[in-house]
């Protein structure tokens, strides 16, 4: 109880100081996991940071966080709750939200290591089936990873290796394992989001091979591709048009930033 | 009057051979416990009870091992309940979801809040739920953020003069119950794995039995030992893997051949997933003094795409018998292979030994999520008897022979494709929100869903950063259009005596029933009930501040006088809905369940009240 009021009357009294201090502009506050590399972290290290740092300095506006791990009730508690204005990066169709003009898009992957050569883009390929894959699961929370259908209904499944996503938050890189697994050889072949792949394949010692997922025929809306965007409010459109504004100015200088984290851009 | 003060002794003499601070009533003393079988004044000839019930304090979550939540005390009863009134209110501090119930131990009662996990020493010789201290434990506050919903706790057992219980960060921590110092404090589970607890453990003998919750995040299901003196854990028994992990070995014997085989928990899952495989035990535990086996049933199986992990994904969604001293499994019934529609089975599991099928058996009665009530037999584990207490279509019945479900593999989910009115939906005909049994009526007193689903994907989600692909799980009223019910069933013959409708919202507290021949429940709209046990007629209500998801006590007050408590607090999966920051629009809220609660704002508000009700 005790604490949680402390750590509530905290939060009032910064916001106090917040609301007197003679600012010109009002902090831009982000929503954002602090321990979620390569999107965020509290040290600033992420590709997300970098853009929110972007976006505040093109609006001249101070950056603030709410830090909350990106779980169930993230938009609930953070964005929903007021304690910030903005998450860097959700699905443009996420419904929860109202999203801003897409600043990039990426892809799902297929990882593998280069000295295998498998060379591997598509869930139809014959290796599939005598390969260890590695996919990235939430647990029974109504959620998957797209790929788990596609290898479902291809019957492959006595070799799929689940990664739980939240991995050991207790570590500094809890989604890491998975593109570890595929360097030291635990799985042959991981179907992984971009971002996360296209960053940890660049910091493994072993050569890794990341390879767009090809475009999946048939079957309605399985897919791999996804727009990303900022999101806000769905009554604050006034956030939603300066972060356009923002985007359309410096969507450019935003793709550098990924494209130096090693994000693969469609 | 006497002959029940006489039972208290006995319960008493009993629990004080291992306990040591036994209130005021350790002065009355009563006989030996009888060499086989207990029973109650006015019980069923037929009808015999594993364990002394609750007869004046309530010492454990269910008031008895054998999971009853039946009480001996009836000084009220049918003929004076509709004089009962609030005798004491008195708030907890915290406004979320109370689930759970008090212990009554002496002259104090205890509460558990939701978190922060505070336990409330309130002394009940002193008018207004006057505070003896308070114990904070201050457990890690990122386990709200893990927790699947709402942040409720079960309750606590009380064992060698300390209160035990579970907080949310998977740690258990014992309370010395008069002075309110921590005993000790063990972590058992981790919740940068995941891990929350949120189930009540139980103390048997110098051990404490207790379970973790987290299979949304992908964990795998366990139940733990813990030294009473000392919080250390002795063994720790998974309910997925090897057999070694999972304890299952010569002693093993499971009634049917789908049961038999080594490593099932291994070769009925796909690969390795079982390393994530959930089934988890997030809710009540009973023991068996006389076989000193314990019995819990096991959540449904990760992951959430049913597609992906073909075969019977053991040991999920299963009753488990192990022995209480190593944890070593005697028997295990999975309820439903291969789950998909998330129906968990850790369900209560209540001991009655009665006449059954012509002649006495000694029985596990299991009211399903899936909305059958499973009678077994609990030294074999053979399924005596599965019938249907509320709507029910993802199968229509059980063989008896291969004790397997007679599915509809119309109504099973696959992702990517629409299912339509699978009855009950994933919260179940009942969810974790416990029963109650009578041996005066021989009738269980269940607390009922009546809702049904419709399961698609694929919407955009995202979850850490990653895009991924949601289910749309759509919950409504099902057959009827009412939305819960007490079903009153009766146990000997396998069918319902009657049921009392709830038309606005499932009933989603748990029931007390009495010697007083009164059954007490509450709804989440905030009317806690009085029925004759018998008929089902309402006798008695009155309207408390915030919905009721807890699970009503009764105990002899100081002065002597029967009181009934509960707690007031909406909240927990379902009712989580009422709070004001969950969004009626948002489809993933408290997982799926707007559609059917979405009215629930209109009727109430977070509340986080005890109120002491008597005549």
């Amino acid at each position: 109880m005790s604490s949680v009021c402390k750590s509530l009357g905290a939060l009032l009294s910064i916001w106090a100081v917040l609301a007197s201090a003679p600012i010109a502009q009002s902090p831009l506050r982000v929503c954002a996991d602090p321990n979620n590399m390569p999107f965020s972290n509290e040290g600033g290290d992420g590709f997300e940071n970098s853009i929110a740092r972007l976006v505040a300095r093109d609006l001249r506006r101070p950056l603030e966080y709410f830090w909350l791990p990106q779980r169930r009730g993230f938009i609930r508690n953070s964005l929903n709750a007021r304690r910030c204005d903005v998450v860097i990066g959700v699905p443009a169709q996420y419904g929860l939200l109202q999203p801003t003009k897409s600043y990039y898009r990426s892809t799902y992957v297929f990882v593998s290591r280069r000295d295998h050569r498998l060379r591997i883009d598509s869930f139809d390929a014959p290796s599939l089936k005598s390969l260890t894959i590695g996919i990235q699961i939430v647990g029974d929370d109504y959620n998957n990873p797209p790929a788990a259908q596609e290898f479902a209904s291809r019957h492959i499944v006595q070799n799929i290796r689940g990664f739980t996503i939240y991995g050991d938050y207790s570590r500094p890189e809890p989604q890491r394992d998975i593109v570890d697994a595929v360097a030291d050889g635990r799985v042959d072949v991981a179907v992984v989001w971009g971002p996360l792949a296209g960053y940890y394949a660049q910091r493994e010692a072993t050569p890794l091979d990341v390879r767009p997922v090809a475009a999946v025929a048939g079957k309605s809306g399985r897919r791999f591709v996804f727009d990303m965007a900022m999101g806000v409010r769905p009554d604050d459109t006034a956030l939603r048009a300066a972060l356009d504004g923002v985007i359309a100015r410096r969507g450019d200088d935003m793709r550098s930033i990924l494209r130096a984290y090693g994000v693969p851009l469609r | 009057m006497t002959i029940h003060r006489v039972l208290a002794g006995v319960a008493l003499a009993v629990l004080c051979g291992i306990g040591t601070a036994c209130g005021r009533q350790s002065d009355v003393r009563g006989g030996g416990r009888g060499p086989q079988h207990t029973s109650v004044p006015g019980a069923a000839p037929t009808i015999h009870l594993v364990s002394e019930v609750s007869a004046g304090e309530w010492r454990m979550p269910a008031g008895d091992y054998g999971n009853l939540r039946y009480s001996t005390l009836d000084t009220i009863k049918t003929t004076n309940v509709m004089n009962l009134h609030v005798v004491t209110t008195f708030s907890t501090g915290v406004a979320r979801g109370h689930e759970g119930q008090p212990l009554v131990l002496g002259n104090t009662m205890y509460v558990v809040t939701p978190f922060p996990n505070n336990l409330i020493a309130v002394d009940l010789t002193k008018p207004g739920g006057a505070v003896r201290w308070i114990y904070e434990p201050h457990p890690d506050p990122r386990a709200v953020g893990i927790a699947c919903c709402d942040v409720v706790n079960r309750g606590a057992s009380f064992g060698d003069g300390k209160v035990v219980y579970s907080l949310l960060d998977a740690t258990v921590v014992a309370v010395d119950a008069e002075t309110g110092e921590e005993a000790w404090r063990t972590r058992v589970g981790d919740i940068n794995k995941g891990e929350t607890f949120t189930g009540a453990p139980i103390v048997v003998k110098d051990r404490v039995l207790v379970g973790n919750s987290g299979a949304e995040l992908g964990v795998r299901g366990y139940v733990a030992a813990l030294d009473l003196k000392t919080g250390k854990e002795l063994w720790r028994a998974f309910n997925t893997g090897p057999d070694t992990d999972v304890k299952i070995g010569a002693g093993f014997h499971a009634f049917y051949a789908k049961d038999q085989g080594k490593d099932l928990g291994v070769t009925s899952w796909p690969s390795e997933q079982w390393k994530l495989g959930g089934s988890t035990v997030w809710g009540w535990i009973s023991y068996d003094p006389e076989t000193n086996l314990f019995f819990y049933g096991t959540g449904n199986p990760g992951v959430w795409n049913p597609d992906l992990r073909p075969g019977d994904n053991k040991w999920s969604s299963t009753v488990f018998a192990r022995d209480a001293d190593t944890g070593d499994a005697r028997w295990a019934y999975q309820v439903t292979a291969h789950d998909s529609w998330d129906y968990d089975e850790i369900m209560e599991n209540m001991l009655v030994d009665m006449d059954f099928g012509g002649r006495p058996r000694k029985l596990l009665v299991h009211p399903g999520r899936t909305g059958f009530v499973y009678v077994l037999d609990r030294e074999t584990g053979e399924l005596l008897s599965a019938d249907t207490y509320q709507p029910t279509n993802w199968a229509s019945g059980y063989d008896l022979k291969s004790g397997k479900a007679l599915e509809d593999p119309a109504k099973q989910t696959h992702f990517g494709t629409v299912t339509q009115g699978v009855c009950p939906s994933s919260t179940g005909a009942k969810d974790v929100i416990p029963s109650a049994f009578s041996p005066r009526t021989g009738l269980l007193y269940i607390p009922a869903h009546n809702t049904c689903m419709d399961y698609e994907g694929i919407e955009a989600n995202y979850i850490a950063g990653t895009p991924y692909l949601g289910a749309d799980v759509k919950m409504y009223p099902g057959p009827g259009g009412y939305q819960g019910e007490l079903v009153a069933w009766d146990v000997a013959h396998s069918r319902k005596a009657w049921g009392a409708r709830e038309d606005k919202f499932p009933v989603y507290s748990g029931v007390l029933a009495t010697g007083g021949d009164v059954v007490f429940y509450g709804t989440m709209d905030g009317w806690f009930k009085a029925l004759d046990a018998r008929t089902g007629t309402e006798l008695w209500k009155f309207h408390v501040a915030s919905g009721i998801v807890a699970n009503p006590i009764t105990y002899l007050g100081p002065d002597g006088k029967q009181y009934v408590a509960v707690y007031s607090g909406i909240g927990g999966w379902m009712g989580a809905v009422a709070f004001p920051e969950i969004s009626a629009d948002d489809p993933y809220a408290a997982l799926g369940v707007v559609g059917a609660m979405k009215d629930i704002k209109k009727y109430t508000a977070p509340g986080s009240t005890v109120y002491v009700f008597g005549l």
